[in-house]
């Protein structure tokens, strides 16, 4: 039963996708109400099936097969066959409505936003085929289903990326965020080819239970190792891990939504679903890999949103620094933390970033009545005093700007807390000390950079050339997903305790699974862990609050109080500043060694091509051709005059012979005559 | 000596009528190496069928072969007469295409 | 399973339908043009729907391969014997026809390709007579290479394919085309030389005994070249793992080599196709780079097992260059036809990777890769065909914002992209997926190394895709009108094997997994 209903949440966006792109200008309205309406559905459907799972399936993993394709007798694996499969455990139930509420809510919100755009269908169709997709991913029970779903959502996100395509920044953008999700994506499947190549199958269960039986992929444990770091590959490409967190700052090209949807809530937490769905057969150093990658990504995003102005940048960076964070969560073991923050920050982020679309929405059509096609409506220089004019979206971005920097009685807290509690305990039981310092400096960073953007968006005086008298609240069709999220970002839809998630449902849903590889590389069990977890507890509480406090403080000193200059602090960090706004300067960096290098690699091989291989072709042909001149001119003088000379040969005699023919018969008589009587003599 | 020859002349014999045909026959030759006329050379082909027939008649009289060498003979100049025929026809084209019936001055097949 | 229309057998008729279109064709007068499209079309269609019809009735379960009595459709004949020479023993040549799951597929293409070659010849105005007449020869010689059971015939097919060819790119081609005729022509004909050597190796090697009157006779039929049994001692060819068994193998492979193309016998394909007429690109990219894979698999694979084990890692690692130097050269290149042909060698070396695993996946993988590749770029190059005929220009950075212009276009062109790229859900996802999986069982770091060809390739397609639809449109391509009605016939049927295969690709890997894991057994355990 539940099966059948996953396959409706499942296929009712595709239906949505099926429809709009081949009939949507022929519908009324575009069709935006036939995809709007069927994603809710799925919303609710979805709904629905979280809470019978808690409630009436707590423990069980509900699956479903089909066979998909049947590859004949291989030879030792007999008759191999790939199935399909759906996998329905709390995690994926959990996320089932994750997805499809920011889902829905980005469908009734873009009904504002996208207004009389040039491709309204289009967009739907678009939306449709990332749900179905991103739902996909979700259900799976294997990986091969998982790699398909995954590059499914790569290519909605190419396409809604590239939505505006007429701009050559967005196709760029569309480019790159696909081109680097590859990267990404190459390692997991070879991570993949791995796995397959050892056990035949793709299925989680089925790999978990080889595993866990002491089987590993080519009797090594450190293909093990491989194969998880290389899976893990695909999140860093789909969830902008450094190094290839420089696709998600470009992509927000795209509508801002689709940011909302695709590259803040649902998509790039994907990479953060893959762990969680994969984790049992990570090493601990494939963990430690893990962790640190996020850790690092973590730092890096956040010391970069801190210089930005473009508010969609910053709330770009700032959710790479955030997966950061749940990717290090789940590095260092604290897996329900983790996923959490990915829960709790897809309902905040999305919120930030349909708030900010809010703002644009309203700032372009302000600057639009006045006729100003140059100032920027996304530049945060150009804001500043919103508030009253816009104070649903004022005050709902006050709720989620507080979530981020995980001040108590949100949502954010509890997730961050937990998470920075789980560094801490990864601490003291393998010695990394760094991670908690990097996590504890993000907070900080995090809460500092949200106000930063929060008091220059809204508060203040408007610091532009063009008047905003103009800017207006959005309408209802817009601001009510924003109150929505806004309620969905405190404490109590988590926890009834502010000041601890373990308590709540969420931990009771949503367990650590035990790992499967062999005891000698497993990470600490999760009994240790939770030992040492609940005596960090207090101590990551305490110095959490204290660090985000202080971050807000220094923002608001800065900016809103202005009792410490942003310029002259940015003079006075020359190098680190510069850094910063340039984003570490990685674009720059990857375009001039690998974008360049590629390029030159292909012109090198083109002219190899040309010259060298083709050449060698037209060069034997050139040989050939040589040979037959010189073939022809032995031809030519040596056989043929040697068939001339027995010609003249021939001739010669001929001449020779014919003066004795002298054409007079008594001549002929006379050689007669004297033959017979030579004859004669000769013979008788 | 004297006696002998004359007696030798009075009494013909095979040996006489071949001598005859022999000095016929050179004759003919020489007429047909020599005569720049075509019709000379004919006449000295004429010549060399007649020193033929005399041989035949003559070995036919002195020997034992009955009446066989004057059937021969009569058949050769029935032959001689066609060809005579023949080559006259060929002399007189001969002649009305060269305006000649000079032997040197058709020389077509000199090589 | 035999099949039978007025006595002959279904294989016959659509081998030889197209020769009796070629009949008609001469016979009509120049002018009626249409006509003769018309017959041509008729032909190919009626090679579709027998295509059709070998898919309904073809039996999954018979294992063919080496196996005369599991194979399908089969026709045998007498065709040239010679009673009794001294020394030799009775030789025998037969019209041996039948297909197993390794050629149905590729059947199927065939009629499927030659068909929409026709609807896109619609527009050539050239000597129509001529072209048509040479085009349905072409045909017939494809098809007939992928039925023949028979070396000699098989050999005979082969080369009634290469003259057509010569003609179609050398009269009705581009501004070059009299030297990508010839190099087409000469490149092919080497390999053919090869061929024609090994062949005759093989025949002086193989005798089988009947077993009804005692006779040795010498045959070319394949399936007996693949029964070491019937090597004879002291042969050329006899015995395992020789020199002479190697040297004929390289040569087998240098032939088929130059016809996928492989690194570094690659170079003909660039010229030809950029010279080539559109629905002759289709044919060659469609169909003709099957055969060499496809001739590995029927003749190089199982006649010489030992061989190919002890050459697969040499095939993975040209397999290997050829996936990553295609894409580079692509990546390279502003023509755009020029740009599928690079993209050929990077996907046709997919396939060799997945067939020299020697695995099932690999094998499934590489066969249905055949398949996939023939339709996917039988799409892209009717893409570039369209644009180019509207234009008269091929270059990738001449456009831009075509989607805007032409949207039903777009649409179909995109699609095929992505599934070039491979993207899941559409065909050539799948078919990459297996062989790659296939190939690292068999070659680890080789695979690793080729599966960084996928990113390339995602590169250079979207590099593309945005240079030709994406931005704004130059104004003299407002005006461009959309695909027509002709244009969707040619398309829509592609499309639909796109998605559909790459949704659910069990109706084409049923054909022939039955076969290819036979082939597999066969080549493992050496022959026997």
């Amino acid at each position: 039963m539940l099966i059948q209903l996953s396959l409706i949440i499942l296929l009712a966006p595709m239906l949505g996708f099926l429809v709009l792109i081949f009939a949507g200008k022929k519908l009324p309205r575009n069709g935006d109400w036939f995809a709007t309406g069927l994603i809710t559905l799925s919303f609710a459907l979805s709904l629905y099936l979280l809470i019978t799972k808690l409630t009436l399936h707590h423990g069980e993993a509900i699956t479903g097969t089909m066979t998909w394709v049947v590859l004949g007798n291989a030879a030792e694996a007999g008759s191999l066959t790939v199935p399909f499969g759906i996998m329905i455990d709390n995690l994926a139930a959990v996320m089932l409505v994750v997805v499809t509420l920011i889902s829905m809510l980005v469908h009734f919100f873009s009904v504002g936003y996208m207004h009389g755009d040039v491709r309204y269908s289009r967009y739907y169709a678009y939306l449709g085929l990332f749900s179905f997709s991103m739902l996909g991913i979700v259900l799976t029970d294997n990986l091969l289903m998982m790699y398909i779903f995954w590059e499914l959502v790569g290519i909605s996100s190419y396409l809604l990326i590239g939505h505006w395509y007429e701009k050559k920044s967005a196709s760029n953008a569309a480019n790159k965020a696909f081109i680097v999700n590859r990267i990404g994506d190459a390692g997991m499947f070879i991570g993949i080819m791995i796995l397959f190549a050892s056990f035949s199958t793709f299925a989680f269960g089925a790999i978990f239970d080889t595993v866990a039986a002491g089987n590993l992929p080519f009797n090594s444990t450190a293909w093990l190792t491989a194969a998880g770091v290389l899976i893990f590959c695909g999140a860093v490409g789909k969830s902008a891990q450094f190094p290839l967190h420089v696709w998600l700052p470009d992509a927000m090209e795209g509508p801002t939504p689709i940011s909302a949807l695709i590259h803040a809530a649902t998509m790039v937490a994907a990479g953060v679903y893959l762990v969680a769905r994969v984790f049992p057969i990570l090493t601990a150093d494939a963990l430690l890999i893990i962790a640190y990658i996020g850790a690092i990504t973590a730092l890096i995003a956040a010391t970069i949103a801190i210089t930005q102005f473009d508010i969609k940048k910053v709330l770009a960076y700032s959710t790479i620094s955030q997966l950061g964070y749940m990717i290090m969560g789940l590095g260092v073991g604290a897996y329900t933390a983790g996923f959490m923050h990915l829960v709790t920050h897809a309902s905040f982020k999305a919120g930030l970033f349909l708030g900010a679309g809010s703002v644009i929405y309203a700032m372009h059509n302000a600057l639009h009545k006045k006729n100003d096609h140059h100032t920027d409506a996304q530049d945060i220089r150009n804001m500043g005093g919103l508030k009253s004019r816009m104070p649903v979206t004022y005050w709902t971005f006050l709720i989620f700007t507080l979530a981020i920097s995980g001040i108590p009685l949100t949502s954010g807290f509890l997730s961050k807390d937990e998470i920075l509690a789980g560094t801490l305990a990864f601490g003291t039981l393998s010695g990394h000390w760094l991670l908690p310092i990097i996590g504890f400096a993000v907070a900080g960073l995090t809460a500092f950079y949200m106000f930063r953007l929060l008091i220059l968006t809204f508060h203040g005086k408007h610091a532009g050339t063009t008047s905003l008298d103009d800017v207006v609240e959005s309408p209802k069709v817009m601001t009510i997903p924003l109150m929505v999220l806004g309620a969905l970002s405190l404490f109590v839809f988590y926890s009834f305790n502010p000041f601890g998630a373990s308590s709540g449902w969420f931990f009771a849903a949503i367990e650590r699974p035990a790992s499967v590889v062999p005891a000698l590389m497993q990470p600490a069990t999760s009994a240790v862990f939770h030992d040492a977890v609940s005596s960090m507890h207090t101590l990551a509480m305490v110095l959490s609050i204290l660090i985000a406090a202080a971050g807000v403080l220094f923002a608001l000193a800065v900016y809103q109080w202005n009792k410490v200059s942003a310029d002259r602090m940015a003079s006075s960090l020359g190098f680190m500043y510069r850094g910063s706004l340039n984003k570490w300067y990685f674009d720059e960096m990857y375009g001039s060694v690998f974008v360049n290098g590629t390029i030159g690699i292909t012109k090198i091989l083109r002219w190899f091509d040309e010259n060298i291989v083709d050449g060698a072709v037209n060069g034997a042909a050139t040989v050939t051709s040589r040979i037959s001149v010189v073939s022809r001119w032995f031809d030519n003088t040596v056989v043929d005059g040697l068939v001339n000379l027995s010609a003249r040969l021939t001739e010669m005699t001929g001449t020779l012979l014919g003066k004795i023919q002298t054409g007079k018969v008594q001549t002929y008589f006379i050689y007669i005559v004297f033959s017979f009587i030579v004859l004669f003599f000769l013979f008788i | 000596m004297e006696s002998t020859f004359l007696q030798w002349l009075a009494e013909p014999g095979l040996t006489h009528y071949l001598m005859v045909s022999a000095i016929l026959f050179s004759l003919g030759l020489l007429a047909v190496i020599s005569r720049k006329n075509v019709i000379m050379v004919l006449m000295g082909v004429e010549l060399i069928l007649n020193s033929a027939n005399l041989n035949f008649i003559a070995f036919s009289r002195f020997t034992e072969l009955a009446l066989d060498g004057q059937m021969i003979a009569l058949f050769v100049i029935i032959i001689a007469a066609a060809e005579a025929a023949v080559a006259l026809a060929i002399v007189l084209n001969i002649y009305n295409r060269f305006k000649t019936i000079n032997l040197n001055e058709i020389s077509l097949m000199k090589g | 399973m035999e099949l039978q229309l007025f006595g002959i057998g279904i294989l016959t008729w659509i081998v030889f339908i197209p020769i009796v279109g070629v009949i008609i064709v001469l016979l009509l007068p120049d002018e009626k043009r249409n006509a003769i499209r018309s017959v041509a079309a008729a032909v190919t269609g009626i090679q579709v729907i027998l295509a059709g019809i070998i898919f309904k009735y073809f039996d999954r379960s018979m294992l063919g391969i080496n196996d005369a009595s599991s194979f399908q459709f089969l026709e045998q004949y007498k065709w040239i014997t010679v009673e009794a020479v001294p020394w030799v023993g009775k030789i025998e040549i037969t019209y041996f026809l039948g297909i197993d799951g390794l050629s149905v597929l590729m059947v199927i293409l065939t009629a499927l390709i030659s068909f929409i070659g026709v609807i896109s010849s619609w527009n050539i105005g050239k000597m129509v007579k001529g072209y048509f007449a040479l085009y349905l020869l072409l045909v017939t010689g494809m098809m007939g290479v992928f039925v023949s059971l028979d070396f000699f015939l098989f050999f005979i097919f082969w080369e009634v394919m290469l003259l057509p060819m010569y003609f179609l790119i050398g009269i009705w081609g581009g501004p070059r085309r009299e030297y990508a005729a010839i190099k087409f022509f000469l490149y092919t004909f080497v390999g053919s030389i090869l061929m024609l050597l090994v062949m005759l190796a093989l025949y002086f090697s193989v005798a089988y005994t009947n077993t009804a009157t005692g006779e040795t006779i010498h045959t070319f039929n394949i399936l007996h070249m693949m029964n070491p049994a019937n090597y004879v001692d002291g042969s050329i060819l006899a015995g395992v793992d020789t020199t002479w068994r190697y040297v004929a193998w390289m040569a087998l492979f240098i032939n088929f080599a130059i016809k996928i193309p492989l690194f570094p016998f690659h170079t003909w394909l660039p010229d030809a196709h950029v010279e080539a007429p559109t629905p002759i690109s289709v044919i060659l990219a469609g169909v003709l780079l099957k055969l060499g894979t496809y001739g590995l698999l029927r003749i190089s694979f199982p006649i010489f097992p030992d061989g190919t084990i002890y050459f697969m890692y040499f095939m993975a690692t040209l397999a290997m260059i050829s996936i990553i130097y295609g894409a580079f050269c692509a990546m390279a290149q502003d023509d755009f036809k020029k740009l599928i042909a690079y993209s050929s060698v990077s996907h046709m070396g997919i396939v060799v990777l997945g067939i020299a695993a020697l695995n099932t996946q690999g094998m499934v993988g590489g066969v249905l890769q055949m398949f996939n590749h023939g339709i996917i770029t039988a799409v892209l190059f009717l893409v570039v065909g369209v644009i180019y005929d509207r234009t008269k220009k091929r270059g990738v950075n001449d456009f831009g914002g075509i989607a805007n212009v032409m949207p039903r276009y777009t649409g179909v062109a995109i699609i095929g992209m992505f599934a070039a790229l491979g993207l899941p859900g559409l065909n050539g996802f799948v078919s990459e997926l297996f062989s790659f999986l296939g190939a690292f069982s068999s070659f680890r770091w080789i695979t690793i190394i080729s599966v960084t060809g996928i990113i390339i390739t995602a590169a250079y397609i979207l590099w593309t895709i945005q240079r030709v639809f994406l931005g704004k449109s130059p104004d003299e391509y407002l005006a461009l009108p959309d695909l027509t009605a002709r244009e969707m016939v040619a398309f829509v049927p592609l499309i639909i094997l796109i998605i559909l295969l790459g949704v659910y690709p069990a109706p084409a890997i049923e054909l022939m997994n039955t076969s290819l894991s036979h082939l597999v057994e066969l080549i493992t355990n050496g022959g026997n």
